[in-house]
């Protein structure tokens, strides 16, 4: 097993957390992990990416210019990933304030409305959840239940009251992938 | 028991094994890519612990100096920086050489000259293999490649440091720096006894008994004959390093028939590369220096006589490749691929560059 993913949004839309959760689950499962993120003034606003490596085998290069699995979370990171995603990959994005539409047939492309959904939640902040919800469906590379075991054995207590929160926003993104 | 894996980034990591070595203290002042180390190490609180010191100083200038007092008094002292911020203490790094004493400091390289950009570099290899400040002086340089690297390295500098007396140097990039990985954190030792300092350290400046001379902290040598006397002495702990401290790994070397030297985060590139090399037929090795300085020059002279060329892929302009052609003697064409500016190539363009070299030896 390896996936080589790129993450990439807005500065604040929760994409380096998202791909930390990720490694976390990935730490659980037992697997090799690789988290790089983009650093510095991109984190204020901006574009923000993070390239997740997760093998049951040792991991060379934690810089990739090609990806199993690209979540992409605006325009300007549809243009700058959409042609690095290897033949066959999967493309999900969000389409909300997407105004042109990823153009490749040899990989699978998924929309998953997730800014959408997330409006009618309690919390904006569960956005990165329901997106990891829909990649989750899409292609279940950590279970659920170590996504939930890595969030806990991170978060502070004083946050565990959010762990069901968190849960149901991952629930709500695995809904918004149709069968 | 089974050790306890984290994850955790590679700035994090050098926090977390400083105070698990047992370091008496950290003297340090934020700049980007690193200012993790500070931020960790003032959220464990080691002061509340082990007893260690952690302070924020007022400048790089003002943290080397007092890392030069603290290594007098025979201390595990340590400062982190990255580039703008240690050339400003390489004056200090100087008089800390000069006065044969340990320490660790860690440099996490961002683009240069000048204050340049945030992002990952590895320009500073001159600075740190040829001594950056003035006068004739080495010390230990370690490049890490690996977030377990990052911590492993931090025990190992402060030991060949106090081995030698000599400063060592952790040398990563902000790619090493930024990166989240697995690691093992070696176990908490406590730190040093003054009985223990005293014992090990008898060179220090430790308050003096009536029975000994006075231990005097001073660079200064007016008297040419002994200055040279002194640089002699500087000398034979440098070639002592030299035979027995070079360390480095090896990758596919057995039938390589090119040779790539890359050092820290970069060499995982290659090392990526070179997977896709072999998968399309092209036999390429890997070595990766992990001291820089002592460099291994004996593994890649004795890879010279085999392969067809060597490839340095360097953050930078191309600096170790000096060192690379050294060791090959002329034997074989040696190229340079670099990429500046904070600039990461990725895996692909290492094997375009690698290929565009193999092309032009048939031209």
């Amino acid at each position: 097993m390896k996936r080589e993913i790129i993450i990439a949004g807005f500065g604040g839309q929760g994409v380096l957390s998202m791909g930390k959760i990720l490694a976390y689950a990935g730490l659980i499962d037992d697997l090799e992990i690789t988290w790089m993120p983009s650093y510095g003034p991109e984190q204020r606003g901006g574009t923000a990416n993070v390239t997740v490596v997760l093998s049951d085998r040792a991991i060379s290069s934690p810089v990739l210019d090609s990806y199993d699995v690209a979540v992409i979370l605006n325009q300007q990171s549809l243009d700058k990933f959409e042609s690095k995603v290897k033949p066959g990959g999967v493309l999900i994005y969000d389409p909300y304030g997407i105004h042109r539409l990823p153009e490749r047939t040899d990989i699978k492309v998924y929309p998953v409305e997730a800014m959408e959904a997330t409006f009618g939640m309690k919390s904006a902040k569960s956005y990165n959840m329901v997106v990891l919800g829909a990649l989750l469906k899409i292609d279940p590379l950590v279970s659920v239940d170590s996504v939930m075991l890595g969030l806990k054995k991170t978060l502070p207590e004083r946050h565990h009251h959010l762990l069901p929160a968190n849960r149901e926003a991952i629930m709500k993104g695995k809904e918004l992938v149709a069968e | 028991m089974k050790e306890e894996v984290r994850l955790m980034k590679g700035n994090e990591a050098i926090a977390h094994a400083a105070v698990r070595y047992g370091a008496d203290g950290y003297f340090g002042y934020p700049i980007t890519p690193q200012s993790e180390v500070l931020e960790t190490l003032e959220a464990l609180m080691p002061w509340e612990t082990t007893g260690m010191v952690v302070l924020q100083a007022e400048s790089e200038v003002a943290s080397i100096n007092m890392v030069y007092g603290g290594a007098a008094t025979g201390k595990a002292v340590m400062t982190s920086s990255s580039s703008p911020g240690i050339s400003l203490m390489q004056e200090g790094l100087s008089y800390i050489a000069a006065g044969e004493l340990p320490c660790l400091v860690v440099n996490v390289m961002r683009g240069g000259p000048g204050l340049g950009t945030i992002h990952p570099s590895q320009s500073d290899y001159f600075q740190a293999t040829r001594g950056g400040g003035h006068g004739d002086y080495h010390f230990i340089v370690l490049a890490p490649a690996t977030v377990q690297e990052m911590a492993d390295f931090v025990g190992l500098g402060f030991d060949l440091a106090f081995k030698y007396r000599t400063p060592a140097m952790l040398l990563a990039d902000g790619i090493v720096g930024q990166m989240m990985e697995k690691v093992v954190l070696p176990p908490q030792r406590p730190r040093r006894t003054e009985r223990e300092v005293i014992e090990q350290c008898p060179w220090a400046v430790t308050g003096r008994p009536s029975t000994r001379k006075p231990n005097i902290m001073t660079t200064l040598e007016l008297d040419s004959y002994k200055m040279e006397e002194n640089n002699r002495r500087f000398q034979q702990t440098y070639a002592l390093i030299e035979q027995n401290e070079v360390r480095y790994e090896e990758y596919f070397t057995d039938d390589a028939e090119y040779l790539i030297v890359a050092f820290g985060s970069i060499a995982r590139i290659c090392l990526k590369a070179i997977e896709d090399a072999r998968a399309a037929g092209l036999k390429v090795g890997l070595i990766r220096p992990i001291t820089l300085w002592p460099f291994p020059y004996a593994p890649i002279s004795e890879m010279s006589r085999k392969v067809k060329g060597i490839l340095t892929v360097e953050l930078n302009a191309g600096q170790m490749i000096q060192d690379v052609r050294l060791a090959t003697e002329g034997r074989v064409p040696v190229w340079h691929f670099g990429r500046m500016g904070g600039i990461v190539p990725n895996p692909q363009e290492v094997l375009d560059a690698l290929n565009a070299d193999i092309a032009s030896l048939n031209k």
